[in-house]
C-alpha cells in the first residue's frame, strides 16, 4: 500500500509488520512518534505486541534483553542520550546473542541540549558487537526494519541490529512509503539458546578468561559472516518485494575520479551535489554507506575520495574518515559537517568536493582547512 | 522540483498545512516531501515548514533556500520575518489576508482564510483554521488537483467542513 | 506442618562462603517456587554462588544480567512468558545494593507497571560480593570498607518505599526461619501481580561473626526488634509468629549488635539511635497490623 509516512512514522509500521512478542522503549525527542505510533497501534488492536512503557531506557533494553531470550521477537526505539543511558545493556545484548532490533533515530549529545542530527549517538556504540545500519529515506527505514529482523534472528548471526535514521531531517520529514505484507519473508523466530526450564542453565555466569575468548570470537565470527547474510537477505527482500539495498548505495561511481562518502540524509543529498559537479565536468559519485558494523570492504584505488563526518572522535577526528582510511589505505578529504543538525546543503557538499585536499580535514562553517 | 515555503504562527497548523499538500501531490502521483524546520516552538512563534513536488524521486533534505512558492497563513508575520528571502525571480507569494498584498516585485495573490475559516465555524481552541482552505487556494494556482485535495484533507480529518472550507478558497481566490 | 518440597535447587557445588545466608535462603526460596521458575540475578553474592561456566550449582535456568537491571529484565520476560501462555514464575533475586541503591529506579518502575513477577531482595546490609562496601542498607555504626568509622547514617528503609507502591504482597523474612520464608514465597507466587520480599540474610565474613552463627545471628536480630517479621496481602498486615514472640518478650538490643565485629566501637549515641529507630518501626507496624493507622 502506497501512503505518505514520516521515517517514524515507518519505523512504526515495519514493527507492526513484524510482529514483536514484546517492545519496551522509553520515549525521547526525536524518537516520541515511533513510540507513540506502536503504543497507538497496540491500543487500536492492530498490533497483539505487549508493549512495556518502561521508566528507562536502560530498562527498555533489559526488558527487551528478559523478553528475547524467551525466544519472543522483541523491538525498542531510542536516540543520543537514551542510548548512552542504555549503553551497558546495548553490550550486554550483543554478550547475550539476542537478535533485538533497535531503532535510533541520530541525536547530537548534550551539553548543550540540542535534538538535532548528528551519529555521534550510533558511533558510541560502535564496539558493542550490533550491526549499524543506515538510511537515507522514509521508505528505507521501513525497509530496513523489517530486514533487520530477519538479518538478527538468522543463525549465522543472532546479534542485535540498529537502523539508524536522522533525527528530524527524516525521523520527521514526510516522503512517501510503500508498506508490505511480510509473509514468510519474517518467519516466526528461533532462538536457540531460549530459556528452557526443562532444560535449565545459567545464562551470563561468571566465566573465565579462556571461555569469555571465546564467547568474544564468536561474536566477531557471526560479525564476519553478517554480509554474506544481509547480502542474501536484501537480495530476497528486492526479488520479493522490487526494492535493492546493498552494503553502499553507488550514485554515477562507475567512472567517477573522486567520490562523497557520508551516511544516512547527508548520503542521499550528495547525489544532487554529483549531479551539479558533473554538470560542471567533474567525474563525481556518490557512495553512500549503509552498513557501518559490519564495515563493508570497499574498493576505493585510484580515486578521490571525500568523507563527511556527522561525529567528531576528540583528539583523533572524524569516525567515518578514519574508518575510510584504515580499511581501505586511501587518503581522504575529511569533512566534520552537520554537527548538532547543521544545515549542509548539496551546494556545501558539491563546494567540499571542489576544494578536497587529501590527509587534510575542514571543519564546515568554523574555518579552513585544519 | 517545486518548492513551497509556508510561514505560519506555532498552533496555527502550517506543519499539517505541509504535510497535506505533499500528501495531495503525492495522490496526483507526484513525488513529494514535506519537513518542518523544528525549533523550540512556542504557540505563536513564527515558523517555517516546507514542501517539495517533483516528478523524481526527491534527495534533498536542507531547507528551501530559493522558492518557487512563498505561502503566509498570518499576515503579520510579514512584519518580523522576511517572507520573500531567496523567492524566485518568477515565485509567486500567496497571503492570508482580506486585502490585496502589493508584491514587491512578485507576483502576490490573497485570500481570506481566515474567513472562509469563521464562516464555516471551523475553529479548534479559539484559532480558526487556515491549513486546509490553503490547500484549496493552492489547488486554485494550479500547483496540485483539487480533487486531490479533497482526498487528502478527507483521509486526515473526519470533518467535511475541512474539505468545503478547501473548496471555498478554491473559489474565492483570484488568480 | 507445612511439607517442604525434598527436591534440592541448590546444587552442592555452590561457591558461598561457610555460613552464607544469602545462599540459604536462595535454597528455600527455589524449593517454594519449584522447577517451573527462572531466576533474574543482577551482580550481586548470587552471581558467585551459582559457580563458575560451564558448571552450576542453580538447577533452574538463571539469567544473569547487568546491577541495575534485575526488575527491568524480569519485567520484559514475565511479559513474554505471559504473552507466550506460559505461567513460568519470573523471581528477580537481588542483593541489598541492587535493591535499595542502583536498581531502585527498574524496581519502581516495575511495580508501578504492575509487573506479575516476585522481587526478592536479600540484604546483607553492604555491598559483600566486592568485599563489603557499605551500601544503603547498610545500618548506622556499622563498619564496612568505606565507612571505616562506622556508617553515619540510617538504613534505607526499603519496604516503606515499596509499600509506597501498594503491591498486592509484600513480606519481610529472614534465613533463620526458612519456614516463615517458604510460606511466604508460596504466598507470593499464588497472587497475581508484582511481590516483594524483603529478607534479611546475617553475613558471616561482612558482619564478623563465627560462620556457625549464622541462624543464631538471624535470630538475635528479629528477637531483639531489629527485623521484624510481617506480611501485607492487599493493604493487610500480618506481624509474623517469630516477631509476634519477639514482641512478648524481647532480647535486648545489645545482644545483637554486641556479636557483631562490624559494630565494635559503635558509640553509645549511634545504639540509642538504633533502638530508637527499631521501636518507631515495630510501633509503627503493631499500630498497621491493630487497624489503629
Amino acid at each position: 500500500m502506497l501512503t505518505l509516512a514520516t521515517g517514524n512514522k515507518a519505523v512504526a509500521a515495519a514493527v507492526k509488520e513484524a510482529r514483536p512478542l514484546v517492545i519496551a522503549a522509553y520515549p525521547i525527542t526525536p524518537q516520541t512518534e515511533i513510540v507513540e505510533q506502536i503504543a497507538e497501534y497496540v491500543a487500536a488492536g492492530e498490533l497483539s505486541s505487549q508493549y512495556i512503557p518502561v521508566e528507562s531506557e536502560h530498562s527498555a533494553m533489559a526488558a527487551c534483553i528478559g523478553a528475547s531470550v524467551t525466544g519472543g521477537r522483541t523491538f525498542t526505539a531510542t536516540s543520543s542520550h537514551g542510548l548512552l543511558y542504555m549503553h551497558e545493556m546495548v553490550h550486554w545484548a550483543a554478550g547475550a546473542r539476542l537478535p533485538i532490533v533497535m531503532a535510533n533515530v541520530n541525536r547530537s549529545v548534550g551539553p548543550g541540549w540540542n535534538v538535532w542530527a548528528e551519529h555521534t549517538d550510533a558511533f558510541s556504540q560502535r564496539d558493542t558487537g550490533w550491526l549499524q545500519v543506515f538510511v537515507s529515506t522514509v521508505q528505507e527505514a521501513y525497509d530496513a526494519t523489517l530486514m533487520a529482523f530477519k538479518i538478527a534472528e538468522h543463525e549465522g548471526v543472532l546479534l542485535p541490529v540498529m537502523v539508524n535514521l536522522d533525527g528530524f531531517t527524516l525521523s520527521h520529514i514526510m516522503q512517501s512509503l510503500e508498506t508490505v505484507e511480510i509473509g514468510d519473508f519474517l518467519p516466526p523466530m528461533h532462538l536457540p539458546h531460549a530459556i528452557d526450564v526443562e532444560q535449565p542453565c545459567a545464562y551470563g555466569p561468571l566465566t573465565g578468561p579462556a571461555d569469555y575468548f571465546k564467547f568474544r570470537w564468536d561474536i566477531e565470527r557471526s560479525m564476519r559472516d553478517a554480509p554474506g547474510v544481509i547480502a542474501e537477505v536484501e537480495r530476497e527482500f528486492g526479488e520479493r518485494f522490487g526494492r535493492r539495498y546493498g552494503p553502499t548505495e553507488d550514485y554515477r561511481c562507475e567512472d567517477a575520479d573522486i567520490l562523497v562518502i557520508a551516511l544516512g540524509t547527508l548520503g542521499k543529498e550528495a547525489e544532487v551535489a554529483v549531479d551539479l559537479l558533473r554538470a560542471e565536468g567533474v567525474k563525481a559519485g556518490s557512495m553512500r554507506l549503509r552498513w557501518f558494523r559490519p564495515f563493508p570492504d570497499l574498493d576505493l584505488r585510484g580515486r578521490d575520495v571525500v568523507v563527511i563526518d556527522r561525529d567528531y572522535s576528540f583528539g583523533f577526528g572524524g569516525v567515518l574518515a578514519h574508518s575510510i582510511r584504515s580499511k581501505t589505505g586511501v587518503e581522504p578529504f575529511s569533512v566534520i559537517a552537520g554537527l548538532g543538525g547543521q544545515e549542509v546543503t548539496y551546494d556545501d557538499i558539491a563546494d567540499f568536493v571542489r576544494m578536497h585536499t587529501p590527509g587534510t580535514e575542514y571543519w564546515f562553517g568554523v574555518n579552513g582547512h585544519v | 522540483m517545486y518548492e513551497i515555503r509556508i510561514h505560519s504562527r506555532g498552533g496555527q497548523g502550517g506543519v499539517t498545512a505541509a504535510r497535506l499538500l505533499a500528501l495531495a501531490a503525492s495522490r496526483d502521483g507526484k513525488y513529494a516531501t514535506a519537513c518542518p524546520f523544528y525549533g523550540a516552538e512556542r504557540r505563536g512563534a513564527p515558523v517555517v515548514s516546507f514542501v517539495r513536488i517533483d516528478e523524481e524521486p526527491i534527495r534533498v533534505y536542507s531547507q528551501i533556500r530559493r522558492p518557487d512558492l512563498v505561502v503566509v497563513l498570518d499576515a503579520s508575520i510579514m512584519d518580523v520575518v522576511d517572507v520573500l528571502q531567496g523567492l524566485k525571480s518568477d515565485g509567486l507569494v500567496l497571503v492570508n489576508s482580506t486585502h490585496a498584498w502589493n508584491g514587491n516585485r512578485h507576483a502576490g495573490r490573497h485570500v481570506d482564510l481566515t474567513g472562509i475559516a469563521l464562516s464555516l465555524d471551523l475553529v479548534v481552541a479559539g484559532s480558526p483554521i487556515v491549513n486546509t482552505p490553503m490547500l484549496g487556494a493552492i489547488a486554485k494556482m494550479g500547483i496540485v488537483s483539487l480533487d486531490s485535495v479533497r482526498d487528502a484533507i478527507a483521509e486526515t480529518f473526519a470533518d467535511d467542513r475541512n474539505v468545503n472550507a478547501a473548496e471555498a478558497a478554491y473559489r474565492e481566490l483570484v488568480v | 506442618m507445612t511439607e517442604i518440597r525434598k527436591e534440592e535447587f541448590i546444587l552442592k557445588c555452590t561457591s558461598a562462603c561457610a555460613g552464607c545466608g544469602g545462599s540459604l535462603c536462595l535454597r528455600y526460596v527455589l524449593k517454594a517456587a519449584g522447577p517451573d521458575t527462572v531466576l533474574v540475578v543482577p551482580a550481586c553474592c548470587t552471581s558467585v554462588i551459582q559457580g563458575i561456566y560451564p558448571a552450576t550449582a542453580v538447577n533452574i535456568p538463571v539469567y544473569n544480567i547487568a546491577f541495575a537491571a534485575a526488575a527491568a529484565c524480569a519485567s520484559g520476560m514475565s511479559s513474554a512468558f505471559r504473552a507466550l501462555g506460559r505461567k513460568t514464575n519470573v523471581i528477580a533475586y537481588a542483593g541489598d545494593g541492587g535493591t535499595v541503591d542502583i536498581g531502585i529506579q527498574a524496581l519502581s518502575g516495575a511495580f508501578e507497571r504492575g509487573t506479575d513477577f516476585l522481587y526478592i531482595c536479600y540484604d546483607n546490609e553492604a555491598y559483600g560480593n566486592t568485599g563489603m562496601q557499605r551500601s544503603g542498607a547498610t545500618p548506622l555504626g556499622a563498619r564496612t570498607t568505606t565507612t571505616p568509622g562506622g556508617k553515619p547514617t540510617t538504613k534505607k528503609d526499603l519496604d516503606r518505599i515499596v509499600e509506597a507502591h501498594d503491591p498486592p504482597y509484600m513480606a519481610t523474612a529472614c534465613s533463620a526461619y526458612p519456614l516463615d520464608l517458604y510460606k511466604k514465597v508460596k504466598r507470593a507466587l499464588g497472587i497475581p501481580g508484582p511481590k516483594f520480599i524483603h529478607i534479611l540474610a546475617p553475613c558471616p565474613p561482612g558482619w564478623r561473626f563465627p560462620a556457625e552463627q549464622t541462624v543464631e545471628m538471624g535470630k538475635l536480630a528479629v528477637k531483639s526488634g531489629m527485623w521484624v517479621l510481617y506480611e501485607r496481602e492487599y493493604g493487610s498486615l500480618t506481624i509474623s509468629a517469630p516477631s509476634k514472640a519477639a514482641m512478648r518478650k524481647p532480647v535486648p538490643l545489645e545482644e545483637y549488635i554486641r556479636r557483631q565485629g562490624r559494630f565494635r566501637g559503635i558509640t553509645d549515641a549511634a545504639l540509642t539511635e538504633l533502638r530508637h529507630q527499631a521501636d518507631l518501626n515495630l510501633r509503627r507496624l503493631t499500630r498497621e497490623a491493630e487497624g489503629i493507622c
